[in-house]
């Protein structure tokens, strides 16, 4: 049953993203950055499916914390990894963006600045995984970070705007104008991105849950 | 009264139970021995007994109270595989750190007096990493009886122990049984802890194979239980 | 009131076994010192460069020398089994952590108070001009550092490679407490009082600390009885 989700809602996310592939190509170049600019029908999404998966990770936590249920732990490295992934999209989108119109593959700019304190924290969560051996442990430890890595992300998002404010830099990114029927297709592609991230996301699940029944077969195997 | 007792306790490392479905109930003022090969879950059960993980299904009381409880701890004493003392603090500051902490009223006057009871009031102000391997026994096993606790939790206290440490811990634990106090050990030295015991548990691969009185049998034969319940 | 007995009990504990060895803090000094020394060397700044970079300079060095300690933290209570022992006494786990924590902070501290004088030597830096305001400074980033690191220690306990993995994890969290006393820091060190935008800074500061030494205090049993 479930392998028919992930196939339905994968047929679909591919559709959804063929088609507006077509559309966004079909656009005129925008005014000032030419065709480079429509790259933010990625770079945009991927940043907000991110944080759409740093909040499922959230939730996913806390649930193991009162549950102990092992399904909760799953959700959350799977919805981590996922949104780790859209979230280097956005870096590498935003660095090639600053390439192609800019000549530099790197500014400290509020966004991107954001973005990778954010990355860096998430793969902290990762990391933190991977050390610790027992899968309790790991779960209960791993969800405790989870809830303040999320904690911090708005302060880590306002204190580097603030500090922008105070030592502003020429505006590279945004600017441009932004019709109306872009900004409908802009959702779209969200959609196409949020339903990209779910089919990832439940195959790292089946993934997870694999690897639990292995590792647990193999410790039973040990004691005999 | 039940001064200990599990209740269907199962304690899962991932998917893997290391205990499963335990039933157990110590009666106060008695002493179990609990014994099993390496790896069959005394330590994870007495761990959980004491309060150090919840167990993943199943209840373990201290006198009716979650182990968790301030009420049940300070009624608790646990003695692990480790000394449980700090090498940088002298023997009478770490006793005098337990003393506060299990809010004893007069924490220097407890201390002195363990520290003479086990031997050790000569060295008090000694720093524990200068101390031999029974002197620090010895402090271990005085800051488990340090507040005189009803229920005793030993994780294999004979191991590795000089002999005078040994008599030490034998004689305590001997008044400590003739004055009502509950005692659970887990131990490979069969010999030194079924003369204390008054009951026997067997564990294997995480459940209890036997548990009932400890027998005259069990004392002159220290396998005897090994071979009618356990495994060859 | 029990519980603040505790929690002093746990922190002059803390405080005694480190005073003692004096290991954690020397090292700590000692490394404040060489970076210090270091950057002198690699940037050789003149005196207006050092005024602009005095704020970042001195968080750094208290960022890195400061995991040194905290590194510690929990770390202490491995051999001999001693956080098994602590967790059976009837103290809750939050005031073991919060009496770990405020050792850690005065440990901390003292290094931060030995490394400015060293650092106003070294780079010809006035650095007492806004003195009440920069001690404000030091005390709410430093207790930030420290909650932060308390409680990862606490996580990290148990895992190997914990002195790489304890910064790695801190540093991504303390960005902003970081950048907010860096701007503050470099402000004062130019002689400026708070004031105006740079308040901003303080509160966040502030805001930083409350939510998580609550949420710390909160987790802090999960993390040690699970």
């Amino acid at each position: 049953m479930r392998e028919k989700v992930i196939y339905g809602l994968g047929a679909l996310a591919i559709l959804l993203l063929a088609r507006d592939i077509y559309l966004i190509s079909g656009f005129p170049p925008e005014r000032a950055q030419g065709m480079i600019f429509k790259i933010i029908f990625f770079h945009v999404p991927a940043a907000m499916t991110a944080m759409l998966g740093s909040a499922v990770a959230l939730i996913a936590s806390i649930l193991f914390l009162a549950t102990r249920n092992f399904k909760y732990d799953a959700l959350a490295v799977a919805v981590t990894e996922v949104g780790l992934a859209f979230l280097a999209a956005n870096l590498v989108t935003g660095s090639i963006w600053g390439r192609v119109i800019w000549g530099i593959w790197w500014t400290w700019d509020a966004r991107l600045t954001s973005a990778l304190v954010c990355w860096l924290l998430y793969a902290g969560y990762l990391m933190l995984r991977r050390a610790i051996e027992e899968p309790t442990q790991r779960a209960t430890f791993a969800a405790v970070f989870s809830i303040f890595a999320f904690l911090d992300v708005p302060i880590v998002i306002f204190s580097i705007k603030w500090w922008r404010t105070q030592h502003p830099q020429p505006v590279f990114w945004g600017g441009g104008s932004f019709p109306r029927d872009w900004s409908i297709v802009m959702l779209w592609n969200l959609i196409a991105l949020l339903l990209l991230g779910t089919v990832m996301t439940l195959i790292r699940l089946r993934q997870e849950e694999s690897q639990r029944e292995l590792d647990s077969l193999r410790r039973m195997a040990h004691a005999l | 009264m039940t001064a200990v007792a599990a209740e269907g306790v199962w304690k899962f490392y991932g998917d893997y139970p290391a205990l499963r479905d335990i039933r157990l109930r110590v009666e106060a003022g008695a002493c179990l021995a609990l014994i099993g090969r390496n790896g069959a879950g005394k330590t994870t059960l007495l761990r959980t007994i004491a309060g150090f993980s919840k167990p993943g299904k199943g209840e373990v009381t201290i006198f009716g109270q979650s182990p968790r409880e301030s009420a049940a701890r300070r009624r608790m004493g646990f003695l692990g595989h480790g000394i449980g003392v700090y090498d940088e603090l002298s023997a009478l500051e770490n006793l005098l750190l337990f003393g506060r902490l299990f809010g004893l009223p007069d924490p220097n006057r407890s201390a002195r007096e363990w520290l003479d009871r086990t031997g050790l009031d000569r060295v008090r102000n000694g720093l524990v990493r200068e101390f031999s391997r029974g002197m620090r026994q010895r402090l271990a096993v005085a800051r488990a009886f340090l507040h005189e606790p009803s229920v005793l939790l030993l994780d294999e206290p004979f191991t590795a122990l000089d002999d005078r440490a040994i008599a030490v811990l034998q004689g305590l634990l001997r008044e400590a049984i003739a004055a009502g106090k509950t005692v659970v050990m887990s131990t490979h030295q069969l010999r030194e802890a079924l003369e204390l015991a008054s009951h026997v548990a067997l564990l294997n691969r995480g459940q209890v194979a036997f548990d009932g009185i400890r027998t005259p049998e069990m004392v002159s034969d220290p396998g005897w239980v090994y071979a009618r319940y356990g495994e060859a | 009131m029990a519980f603040f007995r505790l929690v002093l009990v746990v922190a002059l504990k803390d405080l005694r076994a480190e005073l003692r060895t004096k290991e954690a803090v020397n090292a700590s000094f000692a490394f404040a010192l060489v970076i210090l020394l270091l950057f002198s060397f690699a940037f050789d700044p003149s005196e207006e460069q050092t005024r602009e970079i005095s704020g970042g300079l001195l968080w750094i060095v208290f960022a890195f020398a400061g995991t040194l300690v905290l590194n510690r933290s929990f770390a202490r209570e491995l051999g001999n089994d001693c956080l098994d022992a602590l967790i059976s006494a009837p103290v809750s786990g939050a005031a073991l952590f919060l009496g770990k924590a405020i050792a850690n902070f005065c440990l901390v501290m003292a290094v931060e108070l030995v490394s400015l004088p060293v650092f106003g030597i070294f780079y010809n830096v006035r650095w007492t001009r806004q003195f009440w305001q920069l001690m404000l400074v030091l005390v709410l980033a430093t207790w930030g550092l420290t909650v932060i690191g308390t409680i990862f220690s606490a996580l990290t306990v148990n895992i190997r490679l914990r002195e790489v993995m304890l910064p790695m994890l801190i540093y991504p969290i303390m960005v902003p407490a970081l950048m907010g006393a860096m701007q503050l820091t470099t402000g004062l060190m130019a002689g400026n009082p708070i004031g105006g935008d740079s308040v901003a800074w303080l509160r966040m500061l502030v805001g930083f600390d409350a939510v998580f030494t609550t949420v710390s205090l909160i987790l802090v049993e999960i993390v040690l009885v699970g």
